[in-house]
């Protein structure tokens, strides 16, 4: 005899299977004209312009990791703020617990200075004139001028 | 693969149950291009707003041609959106239908002497199915141009028609 897992299983297949089938039967249905124009990218009619593969910068992710922090703070809290009175004083306890680690983390990357968007200050290189303060003439020895070494 | 696009070319072939499905099917599901251009929009706008609710007949908007059955064409058509819209046109899948909402859109209306960068009629650039007349047309109208879209595609068939 089938399980309940078993019912639900089945019940898993029948969708794979409805969606393949269907997706099938249109395609057998449908009109197919492909044209260039309809295989282009759409961009609300622009012309699309450079490669979709652009480079993001890696701070997004760092912003990316802290609001997923957060994110699962909230999804954690939310059952917690609905059900900690039946623990008592430790459900509470547990609580602030996990919301103090939290905000450890937090001040740790505040303090790592991950929560500023200014960019790094750009040094262009710099030629340093004074040290090549030669001149070679037609091979010869070089010429000392006077310098200020 | 397109099975019953007009595949069939001799009107012997009698399909008129499978065409009433699958015109039934179209007819009732017209997903238009969220789109609008000018005053008309506005109009179009309150018909799909409550009041008028164009959702009862099948009609939502959709965000990409790629998904949408209908393009709208609301309003004034300048001669550099005429490219967006033939473009925006050439991405929806077929079968697509085209409704020209006002005067604008179907022959210039008040642009029709002097406007220099008004196109006169959308459909110097795609093939219009229905034209709605006014400016604008009260939302009625395009009620009226989409029963009158849905009875066109009521009759349309699948076996091509020999001229």
């Amino acid at each position: 005899m089938l399980t309940d897992f078993g019912n639900i299983f089945i019940f898993i297949l029948l969708a794979a299977v409805f969606v393949v089938f269907a997706i099938f039967l249109s395609s057998l249905i449908r009109p197919a004209r492909p044209t260039q124009e309809k295989l282009l990218t759409y961009e609300c009619g622009e012309n699309p312009e450079g490669s979709p593969w652009v480079k993001f910068n890696i701070r997004f992710y760092v912003i990316a990791l802290i609001f997923l922090i957060f994110d699962v703070e909230v999804v954690l809290l939310l059952p917690w703020a609905l059900a900690y009175k039946s623990f008592g004083i430790v459900g509470y306890l547990v609580g602030f617990t996990f919301l103090f680690v939290l905000g450890l983390g937090m001040a740790y990357e505040w303090r790592k200075g991950d929560l500023q968007w200014d960019r790094p200050k750009i040094v262009p290189p710099v030629l340093d004139i004074k040290k090549f303060d030669t001149t070679i003439i037609n091979g010869s020895e070089p010429q000392k001028k006077a310098s200020v070494l | 693969m397109g099975l019953l696009d007009k595949e069939f070319s001799d009107g012997n072939i009698v399909i008129t149950k499978t065409d009433d499905l699958l015109n039934w099917a179209r007819l009732s599901s017209l997903w238009q291009v969220g789109f609008g251009l000018a005053c008309c929009a506005i109009e179009m706008m309150a018909t799909s707003a409550s009041h008028y609710d164009f959702d009862r007949f099948g009609v939502i908007p959709r965000n990409s041609p790629r998904q949408a059955d209908v393009i709208i064409i609301s309003g004034t058509v300048t001669l550099k959106m005429a490219q967006r819209i033939k473009r925006l046109y050439e991405q929806m899948p077929d079968p697509k239908y085209v409704i020209s909402m006002g005067s604008c859109s179907n022959c210039g209306g008040p642009y029709w002497d002097h406007g220099y960068h008004v196109l006169k009629g959308i459909d110097r650039v795609i093939p219009v199915d229905v034209y709605v007349p006014g400016c604008p047309p009260r939302p009625e109208a395009l009620l009226e141009g989409l029963l009158k879209l849905q009875e066109k595609i009521r009759n349309e068939s699948t076996v091509k028609k020999s001229a």
